[in-house]
């Protein structure tokens, strides 16, 4: 029996052209303009190497107001609407940081309640924005329960919203040179209901997180940057500290008597996708902190200064006082000049620093206004972040930079 | 801390004359220098031992179209983290010749707000790697920020403000 040598070249292919060679080709990938896990309306085009993401390129500008145009024809009071529309999870921040713009360059001295009752808001909207954020990432690394859980502190924060200014979303509840109206009681009684309960929701998110085998492989390493670059590309807020760098703008320049409340800067090491969610959790409880020693110190006094043409008269007084009415009209018609001026002001947003330039030539609207976004400008650094991993990392790292397009495009 | 004096006259030590204009309006140092100083400047400021102004908050542009010759301002704020120092510096341009090099090389951070003063005033950065719009659609052919398009139609006769007595 002849024995038949077993022949395993494949026939059907040349001699000459050897083993199949793999074609390195790239896939063009669009990750939005409007896809669940882009968080608002921004596209990216990813160029993959099979899993792999080899380079990133951002569209953005799809919801582009013209925020700046539009407040060169506004009065002063009345470009708060705007600002609400910018980072929208946090809208008493970005409201505040508007009026105190105006109140530097007006020189309007804000009672000390005023201001504590301010420093309250914005914390509890720094809660606000970074319970969604953080739960959020949650959801993008495939976990819902520990979203589901902090919602219903979210949702008991817009109540007091409510319950002060009687808007949830786009809050209007400070004014030029003040609040609106005082604390009432049931708000009081709100905020120290929240301030009992909300350490045992946090306490039990950061249970259900900061451990979890599945949750740390998803985000250990992943979006990793450090302080230099991100220093560079210009990252403020808990994206900054997570690298360790501990910039807080309201230690460095404190506004609304910030430098009355103790706190700590919580700051990471390795600027990766963990540490944005560890020291997001930690700042929760820091601002626990500050809003419980606003509340503990309340000042006595008025809520709003002395300041007549600009301040916005209660409605109360509106209905019955000639003079209040009259002001109320003056201001709301933006009947009254600005100074001339050029002013800086920086606050500390629920992304990091948010800035306004404003220059005034003396006339009831600004000559010119600027948003800094932080948004904005950290979102450039998103490919670098990316390069190298899969899309799944590339969806985690979008969700913890808290990328918001309403901002991003202004 | 640092005073804004300080810093001032240590500027003006190193530059001269191509700095002018300091002011210190909010308690912001303020300065104007020319196109040709802007990045030589920054790279100072950022290089500095003691100032250490390695971070750049914001660029932006304004547009005066009355002031002749001094058209378009280009505003840069810096900061300096370790001083908590924070400056303002401005480049006039002409509107016949609004061509300002690009800060891409000191900052990464520069590339998109670049892009966003190219977008809405024109003003063109160069040297910059990708000075495309950014906020708006490419087809456009006009940046909005510009004083001469006004925000809204500018032949309504129901707005003027003496009508209303401003």
């Amino acid at each position: 029996m002849v024995s038949e040598e077993l022949d395993i070249t494949n026939k059907n292919l040349p001699a000459e052209q050897g083993p199949v060679q793999y074609v390195n080709e790239l896939t063009t990938l669009n990750l939005g303009p409007t896809h669940p896990a882009t968080h608002g309306i921004f596209q990216n085009v990813l160029q993959m190497d099979g899993e792999k993401i080899v380079s990133g390129e951002q569209t953005i500008g799809y919801i582009h107001r013209a925020f700046e145009k539009i407040a060169e024809r506004r009065p002063f009071y009345q470009i708060t609407t705007l600002t609400d529309r910018m980072n929208y999870c946090s809208s008493p921040i970005n409201n505040m940081g508007w009026h105190m713009t105006v109140e530097k360059l007006l020189g309007i001295e804000v009672p000390k309640r005023a201001q504590y009752i301010r420093v309250i808001m914005m914390e509890l909207a720094r809660l606000a924005d970074h319970l969604i954020c953080n739960g959020i990432l949650g959801v993008d690394t495939g976990a819902f329960t520990g979203f589901l859980y902090i919602y219903q502190e979210r949702e008991n924060i817009y109540e007091i919203y409510e319950e002060i200014c009687g808007a949830r979303l786009t809050t209007n509840m400070g004014r030029i040179g003040g609040m609106e109206r005082d604390l009432t009681p049931t708000a009081i009684r709100k905020i120290k209901e929240l301030l009992e309960r909300f350490p045992k929701v946090l306490r039990e998110f950061e249970n259900l997180f900061n451990r979890n085998r599945i949750f740390m492989d998803r985000v250990i390493n992943v979006g990793s940057i450090s302080a230099e670059r991100a220093l560079s590309y210009g990252f403020t807020g808990p994206n900054l500290r997570a690298a360790g760098v501990d910039y807080d703008v309201r230690v460095m320049n404190p506004y609304s008597s910030y430098q009355d409340f103790e706190f700590d800067i919580p700051v990471g090491q390795n600027g990766d996708t963990y540490d944005r969610f560890m020291v997001r959790n930690a700042e929760m409880w820091q601002s626990l902190r500050i809003i419980q020693q606003a509340m503990d110190n309340l000042p006595e006094g008025s809520y709003y200064a002395d300041a007549p043409n600009y301040y916005l008269p209660p409605k109360q007084e509106v209905y019955k006082n000639m003079e209040a009415l009259i002001y109320h009209f003056k201001i709301v018609m933006g009947e009254i000049d600005a100074p001339v001026g050029e002013v800086y002001h920086a606050v500390e947003g629920g992304n990091g620093e948010l800035g306004f330039y404003l220059i005034s030539d003396g006339g009831r609207t600004p000559y010119r206004l600027h948003f800094r976004r932080p948004c904005f400008i950290y979102y450039q650094a998103y490919p670098e972040m990316c390069k190298g991993l899969t899309l799944s990392d590339a969806i985690v790292i979008m969700s913890s930079m808290n990328v918001i397009a309403g901002e991003l495009d202004a | 801390m640092l005073t804004n004096e300080e810093v001032a006259q240590t500027i003006i030590n190193q530059f001269g004359e191509a700095v002018s204009d300091f002011d210190d309006p909010y308690d912001l140092l303020t300065f104007s220098t020319t196109r040709d100083t802007i990045l030589p400047l920054i790279a100072y400021l950022k290089d500095h031992p003691t100032y250490q102004v390695g971070f750049l908050t914001d660029i932006t542009a304004v547009h005066y179209p009355d002031s002749a010759g001094k058209e378009f301002c280009v505003v840069y704020h810096l900061h300096s983290l370790i001083n908590n120092f924070r400056l303002r510096i401005k480049v006039y341009l002409s509107a016949d010749d609004i061509h300002i090099p690009t800060a891409t090389s000191l900052f990464a951070s520069a590339n998109w707000m670049e892009r966003e003063t190219f977008d809405l005033f024109g003003v063109i950065f160069d040297g910059h790697p990708d000075l495309r719009r950014i906020l708006n659609m490419e087809e456009m052919d006009y940046h909005p920020m510009r004083k001469e398009y006004p925000l809204e139609d500018a032949t309504r006769h129901d707005k003027i403000d003496e009508l209303f007595g401003r």
